[in-house]
C-alpha cells in the first residue's frame, strides 16, 4: 500500500515492537492486539475492534495515537449522524456573506467557483483525517450506533482513503491514516464494512494480563494486591452476572482499595467496596452470597 | 503456502464462515508481513483477515489447529516422538483409588514423565503436583502421557476424537482431581470462604488448560494419521446459531446460552429501531393541507400519520417434556428478553397437564433464572408425564380460552408427538377463530413431521403458519417477523 511506509519507522517494525511500544505508553497489549495493530499499519487497512463495554477499545486507539506520536481525530457515532456531521459541510453563512459583500455582481461562474472553494468548506472528522498533513489516527467510536444506511458513508473513506465532494472533486489522503472503529456489538454490522476491515475481538483479559494492567495503571499498588484484585475479578466474571465487571471497573476498584489503604482484600473490605465493581443490586447480592458466603 | 491457505479458506467456508474473495486476498497479503514459522503470529494474521465475528472464532481456531499446528509445532512440543507410535492397549486401570495425600515426588522432570511408563497412581500423583505448582510444561508432558495410555486411538477410523477425549478424561478424573487439590489446600491451613473460592477458580483454570492440552494432543495424533483435510471434516463444529437445539450436547447448549443474550439484545435494538422509523403510516390529510399553504395551496409534499403499530399480546404454549424442553427454554427466554416489543407475554407450559408460568417470569429479575425455575414449580403432569397435546390444548381452552381476543397471538412450541392420544385439534380450531394469529414452532426437521406419532398435520390446518425452528438463526428470523 502506498504511503504506508511513512509511519512505520521504529515502532511498527514487528509485532514485538508494537507490543513494546504500546507498553511504553501504558497499554498492556496481548499478542493478538499487537499483531492486528501491526498488520493494520502494514496493510494500510482499518481495524474493527469489537468486544464488551469497558475492555479498553477506545483506549487502544488513544494509545496507538500516542505511541505513533500522531494526532487522534475522533468521530463519536450516534443515531442520526449524517454526512454533514461526519464528512464535510458547506459553510453557507460564509457563502451568503461573500455574495452580499460584493455589491457589483460578478459573473455567476466566477462567483460559483469562488464560493465552492476550500475556504468555504467545513471539514468534519472524516475529511479532516484524510486531509491532514501530519500523521493521524482516526477513531470512529461506537460505529454500531449509527443506522445501517449511514454506515455506507464510511465505505469510501475506509477502502480508498478518499472523499468525493461533487463541487470540488475527489480529495485523496496525502498519507494513509491509521483507522480504528469500535463497536459494542449491539447490532450486526454490514458485510461491506466488515470486509474492508481487519477484525479484532477484545474480550475480558486473562488473569496475568489483567494483573499487569492494574499494576500499570494504578499508581502505588502493591503486587500482591493487584494479583488478588485480578483473581477476585476473574471469579466474579465466572458467575452469571447481568453485567460482569469491566476492566475500567477493575481499575476503579483497585484505586478505591489503594485510597482506602487496604493492603489485602478480605471478605469484609470486599463487601464494602463491591459497589464500585458491580452496578446492579442483584449482581452485588449474588456476588456477596457466592464469594463471601461464610463471613458476610 | 498459498495452496495451503486456499485449502484452509475452503475449510472455513465449509464450516459455514462467510469468507469473501477480498478477505482471502487480504489474508495472503497479511502472510507476507508475519514470520511464517511463528504459529501465534500466523494465527493472528489469518484470524484478523478471515474471521469477522466473535462467534465464528471457535470454528476458526479448530480449523487453524488442524491445518497449521502440526506443521508448525508450538515451541514446547517440538521434537516429540514420531507418527507411528501406537499407544499401549490394555493398560486401562482406573487411577481413581489414588489417595489424596500421595507423596510428593518432585524429582521427576517433565522429560522423564514423557518417556517412562508410569503406573496410574504415579500419573495421578504427578498430575496433582503439576496442578498445584501450576507447571505448564509438566502438565503438557502428562497430557501426552495420558493420551498414550488411555485414549487407545484406533488409527484409520474417520472420527473426530471426541470419543477419545472423553475416554482419556474419564480416566484422569478431573472432577476428583479438583476435590483432591482443594482438600490438600484445606489440609495445609484454614481458608476463608473467599480464599477458598479464589483457589478453586485458579485450579479450575489450570484443569481447563490441561483438558485443552489433552484435546490438542489427540488432534495432533489424528492429524498425523489422516491428514488435515479428512480430520477437518470430522472435527468441524457448527456455528452456535446453526446448532440443532434438539440434539445439542451440553457444551453446545452452554454456547447457545451465551449466544442468546447478545442475540436478544440485537433483536430488541433492531425491532425498536424498526418501530420508530417505519414510514408507512396512513396519509394525514389535515397536515398535508396545512403544509400546502407554503406552496400556494398545492399539496406538493404529502404528510403521513405516525404509524402506531399495535403491540401484539403473546401467548406462548410450550411443550416442556424431555426432548423439546431445551427448545422451549430458549424460545421462552428469547420472548421475555424482548418482551418490551409486545404489550404482554403470557406463558404456559405443559406435558400432559398445563400450567401458567407468567408469574414466574414476572417475579424473577432475569428470564434465564425464571426458565430454570419453571421446571421445578410448574404443575405440568396430569397422568403419566408423557406429552399429550390434546389434553393440554383442551385444558388451555377451558381455563384461559375466554382471554384469547383478537389482539392475541398464539405460539405453540412442540414437536406434536402426541404418544397416540386424541389430538384435540378442535380446541385449537376454536382458539384460532378468536385469536389474531396462531403459529406453531416445531424444533424437528421438516422431513420428520407427521412420521411416527407426530400428528402435526392435524394441527397444521388450524394454524396460520407452521415454522421449522431448529436453530437459533431460524428462531431469530421468526421472532423478528412476529414483532
Amino acid at each position: 500500500m502506498k504511503g504506508a511506509g511513512r509511519l512505520e519507522g521504529g515502532t511498527f517494525g514487528s509485532i514485538q515492537e508494537v507490543r513494546e511500544g504500546l507498553g511504553r505508553v501504558g497499554y498492556v497489549a496481548d499478542e493478538r492486539i499487537a499483531g492486528v495493530v501491526y498488520l493494520a499499519r502494514r496493510l494500510g487497512k482499518p481495524v474493527l475492534v469489537e468486544g464488551p463495554a469497558g475492555t479498553g477499545k477506545t483506549q487502544l486507539a488513544k494509545s496507538v495515537a500516542e505511541m505513533a506520536e500522531s494526532r487522534l481525530i475522533r468521530l463519536q457515532c450516534y443515531e442520526g449522524l449524517d454526512e454533514a456531521k461526519a464528512l464535510y459541510e458547506w459553510d453557507y453563512r460564509k457563502q451568503l456573506l461573500r455574495i452580499q459583500a460584493e455589491p457589483s455582481a460578478p459573473s455567476w461562474r466566477a462567483l460559483e467557483a469562488d464560493i465552492f472553494s476550500e475556504d468555504f468548506l467545513l471539514t468534519r472528522p472524516l475529511l479532516e483525517a484524510i486531509r491532514s498533513d501530519e500523521p493521524v489516527v482516526l477513531l470512529v467510536d461506537e460505529i454500531d450506533r449509527v443506522e445501517p444506511e449511514t454506515e455506507a458513508l464510511l465505505l469510501e473513506v475506509l477502502s480508498e482513503y478518499q472523499v468525493s465532494i461533487p463541487e470540488l472533486g475527489t480529495i485523496r489522503a496525502t498519507r494513509v491514516p491509521m483507522v480504528l472503529l469500535t463497536s459494542n456489538n449491539t447490532r450486526e454490522l454490514s458485510e461491506a464494512l466488515k470486509r474492508r476491515c481487519l477484525y479484532l475481538h477484545v474480550d475480558y483479559p486473562g488473569l496475568e494480563r489483567e494483573r499487569d494492567i492494574v499494576l500499570r495503571r494504578v499508581p502505588g499498588i502493591a503486587e500482591e494486591l493487584a494479583d488478588q484484585v485480578a483473581r477476585i475479578v476473574r471469579s466474579l466474571r465466572s458467575l452469571e452476572l447481568r453485567k460482569p465487571p469491566s476492566v475500567a471497573e477493575t481499575l476503579d476498584w483497585a484505586r478505591t482499595l489503594v485510597i482506602l489503604g487496604i493492603e489485602s482484600v478480605d471478605a469484609a473490605s470486599a463487601a464494602d467496596t463491591l459497589h464500585v465493581l458491580l452496578k446492579y443490586r442483584q449482581d452485588i447480592e449474588r456476588a456477596a452470597k457466592e464469594l463471601l458466603a461464610a463471613d458476610a | 503456502m498459498l495452496e495451503l491457505l486456499s485449502g484452509f479458506v475452503g475449510e472455513l467456508r465449509s464450516a459455514g464462515l462467510p469468507v469473501s474473495l477480498t478477505e482471502h486476498l487480504d489474508a495472503a497479503r497479511a502472510l507476507k508481513h508475519v514470520p511464517l514459522e511463528d504459529r501465534d503470529a500466523l494465527g493472528v494474521a489469518l484470524g484478523a483477515t478471515l474471521v469477522k465475528s466473535a462467534g465464528h472464532w471457535p470454528a476458526f481456531e479448530t480449523a487453524f489447529e488442524v491445518y497449521f499446528s502440526a506443521r508448525l509445532a508450538p515451541r514446547a512440543q517440538a521434537g516429540e516422538e514420531g507418527a507411528g507410535d501406537v499407544p499401549p492397549k490394555g493398560s486401562r486401570a482406573a487411577p481413581r483409588s489414588c489417595p489424596a495425600d500421595a507423596p510428593p515426588d518432585a524429582a521427576v522432570t517433565p522429560e522423564g514423565a514423557g518417556a517412562e511408563p508410569m503406573s496410574p497412581t504415579e500419573l495421578a500423583s504427578l498430575l496433582l503436583q503439576a496442578m498445584r505448582r501450576g507447571d505448564p510444561a509438566l502438565a503438557a508432558a502428562l497430557a501426552r502421557h495420558a493420551v498414550d495410555r488411555y485414549a487407545a486411538l484406533e488409527l484409520g477410523r474417520p472420527v473426530g476424537g471426541t470419543y477419545y477425549l472423553h475416554r482419556t478424561l474419564r480416566h484422569l478424573d478431573l472432577e476428583g482431581l479438583l476435590q483432591r487439590l482443594l482438600e490438600a489446600e484445606r489440609h495445609e491451613r484454614e481458608l476463608t470462604a473467599l480464599e477458598e473460592r479464589l483457589i478453586a477458580d485458579e485450579y479450575r483454570a489450570r484443569i481447563a488448560a490441561l483438558r485443552k492440552a489433552v484435546e490438542a494432543e489427540i488432534r495432533r495424533r489424528l492429524l498425523l494419521d489422516r491428514g488435515a483435510r479428512a480430520l477437518a471434516r470430522s472435527v468441524r463444529q457448527p456455528l452456535p446459531e446453526d446448532v440443532d437445539v434438539m440434539h445439542a450436547s451440553r457444551e453446545e447448549l452452554a454456547a447457545l446460552q451465551r449466544a442468546l443474550q447478545p442475540l436478544s439484545r440485537r433483536l430488541a435494538a433492531r425491532l425498536g429501531h424498526k418501530r420508530r422509523h417505519r414510514r408507512d403510516g396512513a396519509p394525514d390529510f389535515r397536515a398535508t393541507m396545512r403544509r400546502s399553504l407554503s406552496t400556494g395551496g398545492v399539496p406538493v409534499e404529502p404528510r403521513f400519520r405516525h404509524p402506531r403499530p399495535s403491540k401484539p399480546e403473546i401467548f406462548v404454549i410450550a411443550d416442556v417434556s424431555g426432548s423439546v424442553a431445551s427448545f422451549a427454554r430458549f424460545t421462552l427466554e428469547l420472548m421475555y428478553a424482548i418482551s418490551a416489543q409486545f404489550s404482554r407475554v403470557r406463558s404456559f407450559v405443559f406435558v400432559d397437564g398445563i400450567d401458567e408460568v407468567t408469574h414466574v417470569f414476572e417475579r424473577a429479575d432475569e428470564p434465564g433464572v425464571a426458565v430454570r425455575r419453571i421446571m421445578d414449580e410448574a404443575d405440568v403432569v396430569w397422568l403419566d408425564g408423557h406429552s399429550d397435546y390434546g389434553h393440554a390444548l383442551c385444558e388451555f381452552d377451558r381455563r384461559w380460552g375466554a382471554e384469547i381476543t383478537s389482539r392475541a397471538t398464539l405460539l405453540v412450541l412442540g414437536d406434536a408427538r402426541n404418544n397416540y392420544h386424541a389430538s384435540g385439534a378442535w380446541a385449537l380450531q376454536g382458539l384460532r377463530r378468536r385469536a389474531r394469529r396462531v403459529y406453531w414452532l416445531n424444533p424437528e426437521p421438516r422431513e420428520y413431521w407427521g412420521s411416527g406419532d407426530s400428528i402435526l398435520a392435524e394441527y397444521a390446518i388450524h394454524c396460520d403458519a407452521v415454522v421449522e425452528c431448529r436453530t437459533l438463526r431460524q428462531l431469530e428470523r421468526f421472532v423478528a417477523e412476529l414483532a
